[in-house]
């Protein structure tokens, strides 16, 4: 079991890196995110792969820590009367206010792909819907491989994905289910992190970042939203998990979900 | 209070959906085949049904595609719950009338992942 002083420094190197939230009393916690990291950069205990960090690990390392400490849920259609709301009507109304130019959506924490790809599969059956541009990033490399790759075990594809979805995208290939290409071509990935600069990231109409700002620290919180609020396009959207809100810069626009405008470009957007 | 009809030859299957199942809140009752499930059917439908693919009697295939002409037999939910994990054989499942398709091994999430998308969150 990891010391105190470790878990401490741990949640340091993670709100430093990310700004992170890590709560040094959950052992359970960082010890399950930790240990498959530790067995496979071949460290005899979690102990011995917090003592290499704190003692000059090299960059890798330490992100690979932070990145396990953020690994979202992985969750096709997670709250997924949502998503159904999106592509019946907050996509279309964006359209409509870009009259032919392309809608572009960003998935900001996009973790293993769950959320851009339940999106996209949506999306790739619309109709009318016109056309739209995606966008997905996230924190860990390793998680966008994975999410690149479309490859899902038997569990994960069972995790939110109704099996007409299962059967409609998705090819066997051994035991793994594999999203079919038209799908997959759909996103673009890129690895972000949200608390850097992001001013050069482009202007969005909508964005995705559910379930992060709550594992944040409230500066890093505050930070990320105010970035979002720039990458808004106008008229733009911000979508938070439903158990989020935004800060005073942006107002809600949609009664069952956490759907946000900016204050400053308000207009009709959904 | 919802009602949940778990079909499936093994008794140790029945004995954990029922588990799941009712610490969802739903009632449940057990059918070893077919045949068992389907003279529930017909006492009186369920909400739901858990439904296995290979048993003896009659197996879950038969049973959804029989169960559909019943009169209000298109109201139960079904959901099957097989080993089977063929894309093929799920179509096939999905086409035969079931709405739903869990591929064992599963556990609570799953289930109740499924039940919520088909509107019977109990």
């Amino acid at each position: 079991m990891t010391q105190n002083q470790d878990r401490a420094y741990l949640a340091e190197v993670c709100l430093a890196r990310a700004g992170l939230h890590v709560d040094p009393d959950k052992t359970y916690l960082i010890d399950s995110r930790l240990a498959p990291l530790a067995r496979r950069e071949c460290f005899s205990s979690i102990e011995a792969l917090i003592d290499a960090l704190r003692h000059g690990a090299d960059d890798r390392l330490v992100w690979a820590a932070v990145e396990a400490m953020a690994l979202p849920e992985g969750e096709f259609f997670r709250d997924h009367r949502v998503f159904a709301e999106l592509v019946e009507d907050v996509v279309p109304a964006l359209a409509r206010a870009r009259d032919g130019q392309p809608v572009r959506i960003w998935s900001a924490a996009c973790g293993t792909g769950q959320e851009i790809y339940s999106l996209a599969m949506l999306l790739a059956d619309a109709k009318g819907v016109g056309q739209v541009e995606l966008f997905a990033s996230d924190l860990s490399e390793r998680s966008l491989e994975k999410a690149q790759s479309g490859r899902y075990s038997q569990f994960e594809v069972q995790r939110g994905l109704p099996a007409r979805m299962l059967v409609r995208h998705f090819e066997k290939d051994g035991e793994w289910f594999a999203l079919s290409p038209r799908v997959r071509q759909m996103v673009r990935w890129r690895r972000v992190n949200l608390i850097d600069d992001l001013s050069r990231m482009g202007q969005f109409d909508l964005i995705l970042c559910r379930n992060l700002l709550n594992q944040l620290a409230p500066e890093a919180s505050a930070k990320v939203l105010e970035q979002m609020e720039a990458a808004l396009a106008p008229g733009g959207a911000l979508l938070l998990g439903q158990n989020e809100s935004a800060s005073r810069a942006f107002m809600r626009v949609a009664p069952d979900m956490a759907l946000y405008a900016s204050t400053n470009t308000a207009r009709s957007a959904a | 209070m919802k009602t949940c009809l778990v079909v499936d030859d093994s008794r140790v299957i029945r004995k954990v959906s029922r588990r799941i199942l009712e610490e969802l809140g739903f009632e449940v009752a057990e059918a070893a085949d077919g045949v068992e499930a389907m003279a529930w059917c017909n006492a009186v439908m369920p909400d739901a049904i858990l439904l296995d693919w290979r048993m003896p009697a009659m197996d879950g295939l038969e049973f959804v595609k029989k169960l559909r002409e019943q009169p209000g037999g298109d109201k139960p939910k079904v959901v099957f719950c097989s080993v089977e994990n063929d894309l093929e054989a799920i179509r096939e499942a999905l086409d035969a009338g079931a709405d739903e398709y869990i591929m064992k091994p599963f556990d609570g999430a799953i289930i109740a992942g499924k039940l919520d998308y088909l509107g019977l969150a109990a």
